[in-house]
């Protein structure tokens, strides 16, 4: 149950992302040039998948996940250093070439040698991130 | 633009229908920093529906490239800009723990204020970052 809800979900993220344009680097390019020739599919994809989204945690309240466990926890409000600079270091890969997470993984599917770099790259860098975070921890100590 | 606001709608609908299934059927949060993150970095507590997750998000746009539904990524070929790009969106979305889904479609539909943060964070950063490599450098 859980294995068939959970390809059943990502073959639905993989129909949206092709049908939407999103692994089409220069759409995603396109939206984040404001000052250029703007191109604004992005925004009808982030508000399109947000709907359905909204009514789901709605759906949430006082029940349990089909396939048992429990709902995420409320989400926390801090705003960290973390956050905020993390944000803005993948908002600049995602500039420089035009592919966020999703769209690197389904990128795998064209069959294109970009995408499979891009994705080893970005995959690096997260198995990277573990190490970076206790280093940058104790330099933190030391200081 | 013309029709494409339609595709982007719809698929946008389908994305959100995704991360709904995910949610109400698994109780999981579908981001794919965190979903694949969690598998690269030893943490997932879930690795067989993550992968078949992944199967799922690899194989429907497979399929539909099989049946004639070409559509091209069109990334940037210099192995530089593909090396730091993917590096960035490794670590950042790591750090940041989330992407344009996580936080994006998850976070800013349930009103999570780290949602519209980071949103507005990466949407800052990735337009200034085309914004600058048009003008200054052309691409």
């Amino acid at each position: 149950m859980r294995l068939m809800i959970a390809a059943l979900s990502g073959a639905l993220f993989g129909a949206g992302l092709h049908i939407s344009g999103m692994t089409d680097t220069t759409k995603v390019r396109g939206f984040l040039d404001f000052a250029g020739a703007w191109d604004p599919t992005l925004a009808f994809v982030m508000g399109g998948a947000i709907l359905p989204m909204a009514v789901a945690w709605r759906v949430t309240r006082g029940r349990a996940p089909l396939s048992g466990g429990t709902f995420p926890a409320p989400p926390r409000h801090e705003i960290t250093r973390p956050l905020i600079v993390g944000s803005v270091l993948f908002g600049i890969g995602w500039g420089l070439v035009g592919l966020c997470p999703g769209p690197a993984l389904a990128s795998l599917s064209y069959g294109g040698w970009q995408g499979a770099l891009f994705l080893a790259a970005m995959l690096t860098g997260m198995g990277a991130v573990p190490r970076l975070r206790r280093a940058l921890d104790s330099a933190e100590r030391a200081a | 633009m013309q029709i494409e606001w339609i595709y982007g709608l719809i698929g946008g609908l389908l994305i959100g229908s995704a991360a709904a299934l995910m949610l109400l059927g698994n109780g999981r949060i579908m981001g794919a920093s965190g979903i694949v993150g969690g598998l690269i970095d030893g943490s997932a507590t879930d690795r067989g529906s993550t992968l078949a997750f992944i199967a799922g998000l690899i194989g429907m746009p497979a399929l539909m490239s099989l049946g004639g539904w070409q559509v091209d990524t069109q990334a940037a070929s210099a192995p530089v800009l593909l090396i730091t790009g993917g590096l960035a969106v490794g670590i950042g979305t790591r750090f940041a723990n989330g992407c344009t889904s996580g936080h994006g479609v998850c976070g800013m539909s349930r009103l999570s204020v780290r949602g519209f943060a980071a949103t507005l964070a990466y949407i800052g950063a990735g337009a200034m970052t085309v914004t600058a490599m048009r003008i200054g450098l052309g691409l």
